[in-house]
């Protein structure tokens, strides 16, 4: 290095150009993963609890599959349509993104009346969740996967108000990939969810 | 008039005069030092007109240098408060034999507890940690914030606000009597009706979502972020252990959100998680919150690991022995440490083999942490070693981390837990381990970076008298402890009828009588070296011959840390330039691209903090309007899209020259 000059020095340590940060999508991925971990949770008390009926009713006897089945089918509809959204996003077309989202928007809407339906159902019937330690789990796993879609559908609300005022921007076009890895995120939950919690609980 | 007995109900919840504790002594004394304290500290600032800098530079600042030192602060002053309590325990079982009761009544002797361990953990080592992580990190990967500097600044303040909805529960109601992790049934509705289980729960939850999200932030940072050339295994090890505490905080702290939902939702609503009939499962509970308190001793172990490495090689002057050891050694930690939250918890009656399996992985962890202390062993054999203050602490905890090392394998072997669980050897243990390792390494990390972060050394002879009160000061306190232990004696004790017992809980309030004492040679010590700021002063930007990045700016660093993003050849990437003879560029200055300061994240803490305070007393309509007030508050933030500027080239280029001037005059 003796034979180096100031400049060449300086060159060796230092890059002029801005280098590159761009996290949001890894950042908001992470978020999710520790999301996953709080369903985890909930999911491994449903696996100890799920079972203790304390006298009170069982899945079987609670369990509305078909309404199940069909909330199940808006949810993943719902995942579909905020895909058409990206897709049109991808062209530019501000327009249709926006009535793909309210779509989902309507969809998830639909998912959560059904849900409202079953809970208030099942509390008249006498199965809330003070009932049995199943029950609480059962509410507790389910609700949380419900306040995730109604918290879902008001930033869906909200992105699509700024939207219409800044149109496609990168910010937005980011804002966008994020709901989606979250609305994505929250099927995914729900296809255990159903599954768990509904499919294997009306077995014997 | 049973209308308006609901309506007040409806508005103010349980709260009512009664929870104000205007009849004990203790209380009212320390609320009339807060409040004095506190006038006189917004008097100075109505005096000096510092309210619009404060507000403007301090408090709205995404400025991860400035957050880093609001941390620092923040743990400090809460130190201060975990620190009353524990002298108060202490002086209460020195007090409380045979016919004395000593002067803390059982229920107020329960509340210090808890509130010594959750503070001493969320409050001050954690902020700490996350202080250093914050400050030292973007400067040691060359980069000039973290990924996502406003989250930052949301992360502290929620941190704050969760810290001080514990301290409200001094003077409006009351904390927890259930110890730091709140076991139900104890914690449960039925065992504490009271609001202290809720303020521990709520101060958590909001503290644990800015935990949550700086953890984000800094894996986001590390991840992305390095400088160009910093391969993985060029990263600094302080950088390193960041990133595996991170991915810790990451994978931890859900379980807490989760477990301590749940709790909520059962005192709130009477379902049935943890109770004993109905189904519930209270084992459930424990499990849950061992899955994220186990990570959390390594959270808080693993940055300090961090800061040991940096101050051995720094004061060995020579380059870190067995680097990728070192590495490898930091990374199976992070996952071994999810494999034993059961230790905790031997007693509960798994059965033979699940026991042996988390008592082995128990063991297996210390083998991981011995090679680290080998590491910094071999680094300093052979090293030209400088006995400064952060090497002295670092040597301090070398011998005492090792000594609490090793009673905690003598608590992984399940039939001695049989018999020393709960009891004071494990207090002594992990005591020993938290000062021993936590804390002397944060006292080694603020003696290292202090003249980084504010450009003048601290005061070496309070140092000193810090270092030689706080650490026989830690033997005098704990070692009695692991002999009262095996005699038996059970933790959370108010009082004893044995006055045999008594002259080890003496010597231990000794212990606690000279680390007070460091306490104070600490806060002197900072008082000092403000006074002697000038002839303390650091020009060079490098007082110790460091050798990573965040020594070769100036000290403080300028907002944007550095002009120009340095380019990384080397893991001790300071030392390899000075070492090729680098100097520094003096001209073509471009402009710099910088996040710009925002009100949001105190905003919104503010808001989070009393949406807790009216679920902690239930007082459901405000907590419906400042929930309400708090999704409009995001959403209003989102619509901010303006979050950036540039520093112009000619600010650049004058905050440069001034450091080109500052050095010439000191060659």
């Amino acid at each position: 290095m003796s034979n180096t000059t100031a400049t060449d020095v300086s060159s060796r340590f230092f890059v002029r150009e801005h280098h590159p940060e761009n996290g949001t999508l890894l950042g908001f991925w992470l978020y999710l993963m520790s999301d996953c971990l709080i369903f985890a949770c909930l999911f491994a008390t449903y696996a100890v609890l799920g079972r203790n009926y304390a006298g009170g009713p069982s899945g079987a006897e609670l369990f509305d599959l078909p309404l199940v089945a069909l909330n199940t089918s808006l949810l993943l509809l719902s995942s579909i349509t905020y895909g058409f959204a990206m897709l049109e996003m991808q062209k530019k077309n501000l327009r249709l993104v926006l009535i793909w989202l309210a779509v989902t928007g309507l969809l998830g809407c639909g998912f959560i009346y059904l849900e409202l339906y079953e809970f208030v159902h099942l509390i008249h019937e006498g199965a809330g969740p003070q009932r049995s330690g199943f029950l609480t789990s059962f509410f507790a796993l389910v609700g949380t996967h419900g306040l995730h879609v109604s918290f879902g559908i008001v930033w869906l609300v909200t992105l699509m108000f700024q939207l219409k005022k800044h149109g496609l921007t990168p910010e937005n076009k980011r804002r966008l990939m994020c709901l989606s890895m979250f609305w994505h995120f929250l099927d995914v939950v729900w296809i255990g969810v159903f599954t768990f919690v509904y499919l294997m609980g009306v077995l014997p | 008039m049973h209308e308006e007995m609901t309506l007040t109900k409806l508005i103010l919840g349980r709260l009512s005069w009664e929870a104000i504790p205007y009849h004990e002594p203790i209380l009212i004394g320390t609320f009339s030092m807060v409040a004095l304290g506190a006038l006189a500290v917004l008097g100075a600032i109505t005096k000096f007109k510092l309210w619009g800098p404060l507000w403007r530079d301090w408090i709205t600042s995404i400025d991860h240098k400035k957050i880093g030192i609001m941390y620092m602060i923040f743990g400090l002053i809460m130190l201060l408060r975990g620190f009353a309590d524990a002298v108060m325990m202490r002086a209460q079982q020195v007090l409380s034999f045979g016919d004395s009761t000593g002067f803390l009544p059982p229920h107020h002797y329960d509340q210090v507890f808890t509130a010594h361990g959750v503070i001493m953990i969320f409050f001050v080592a954690m902020p700490l940690v996350t202080g250093f992580m914050n400050y030292v990190v973007p400067l040691q990967i060359g980069a000039r914030d973290v990924a996502f500097p406003f989250l930052n600044n949301f992360s502290f303040w929620m941190s704050v606000f969760g810290g001080m909805l514990t301290m409200a529960s001094l003077f409006v109601g009351e904390f927890a009597r259930t110890g730091w992790l709140a076991y139900p049934p104890l914690s449960g509705i039925l065992a504490s009706p009271d609001v202290g289980v809720d303020y521990y729960i709520w101060s958590l939850q909001i503290a644990g979502v800015g935990t949550l999200l700086s953890g984000v932030n800094l894996i986001v940072t590390i991840v992305k972020m390095r400088a160009p050339g910093m391969s993985l295994m060029k990263m600094p090890v302080f950088t390193w252990t960041a990133l595996c505490t991170n991915v810790l905080i990451v994978a931890a702290f859900p379980v807490l959100t989760a477990v301590l939902g749940m709790l909520s939702i059962d005192r709130m609503f009477g379902t049935n998680f943890f109770t004993n009939d109905f189904g519930g499962n209270a084992m459930m509970y424990v499990n849950l919150i061992w899955i994220w308190g186990h990570p959390e001793v390594y959270i808080l172990v693993l940055p300090v690991f961090g800061i040991f490495s940096e101050v051995v090689s720094t004061f060995c002057s020579k380059r870190l022995f067995g680097y990728t050891s070192m590495v490898y050694a930091t990374v199976v930690i992070t996952i071994l440490s999810y494999l034993v939250w059961l230790h905790h918890f031997f007693t509960m009656g798994s059965g033979a083999s699940v026991n042996s399996f988390f008592g082995i992985t128990t063991m297996i962890i210390s083998i991981p942490t011995g090679a680290k202390i080998f590491n910094w062993l071999f680094t300093m054999y052979h090293g030209r070693i400088r006995y400064e203050l952060p090497m002295m602490w670092t040597v301090a905890f070398m011998v005492t981390f090792v000594i609490g090392g090793m009673t905690g394998v003598l608590l992984a072997v399940p039939p001695a837990d049989f018999v020393l669980h709960n009891s004071l050897f494990l207090i002594a243990h992990f005591h020993n381990v938290i000062i021993g390792g936590v804390l002397f390494g944060l006292f080694a990390g603020i003696n290292f970076w202090f003249p980084k972060a504010f450009g003048y050394k601290l005061d070496e002879f309070w140092g000193k008298v810090s270092f030689w009160c706080w650490v026989p000061g830690f033997y005098l306190a704990f070692m009695p402890l692991y002999v009262l232990g095996l005699m038996g004696v059970t933790r959370r004790m108010s009082h004893f009828e044995d006055p045999s017992l008594r002259i080890w809980f003496i010597i231990a309030a000794l212990g606690a009588a000279l680390i007070a004492v460091g306490v104070a040679a600490m806060l002197i010590q900072f008082f000092v070296s403000f006074l002697r700021r000038k002839e303390l002063r650091d020009v060079t930007g490098d007082p110790w011959g460091g050798r990573t990045l965040e020594w070769s700016t100036s000290s403080p660093p300028p907002d944007y840390n550095f002009a120009f993003t340095p380019r990384v050849h080397d893991n001790d990437a300071w030392a390899d330039m000075k070492k090729a003879g680098y100097t520094r560029p003096l001209k073509d200055f471009l402009a710099i691209h910088m996040p710009k300061n925002t009100g949001a994240g105190f905003i919104i803490s503010a808001i989070s903090f009393v949406v807790g305070f009216c679920l902690i007393w239930q007082m459901w309509l405000l907590a419906v309007v400042s929930f309400v007030a708090l999704v409009v508050a995001v959403i209003v933030h989102t619509f901010n899209y303006k979050r950036d500027y540039y520093i112009p080239a000619a600010d650049v280029t004058r905050t440069e020259e001034a450091r080109t001037r500052l050095l010439e005059s000191h060659v």
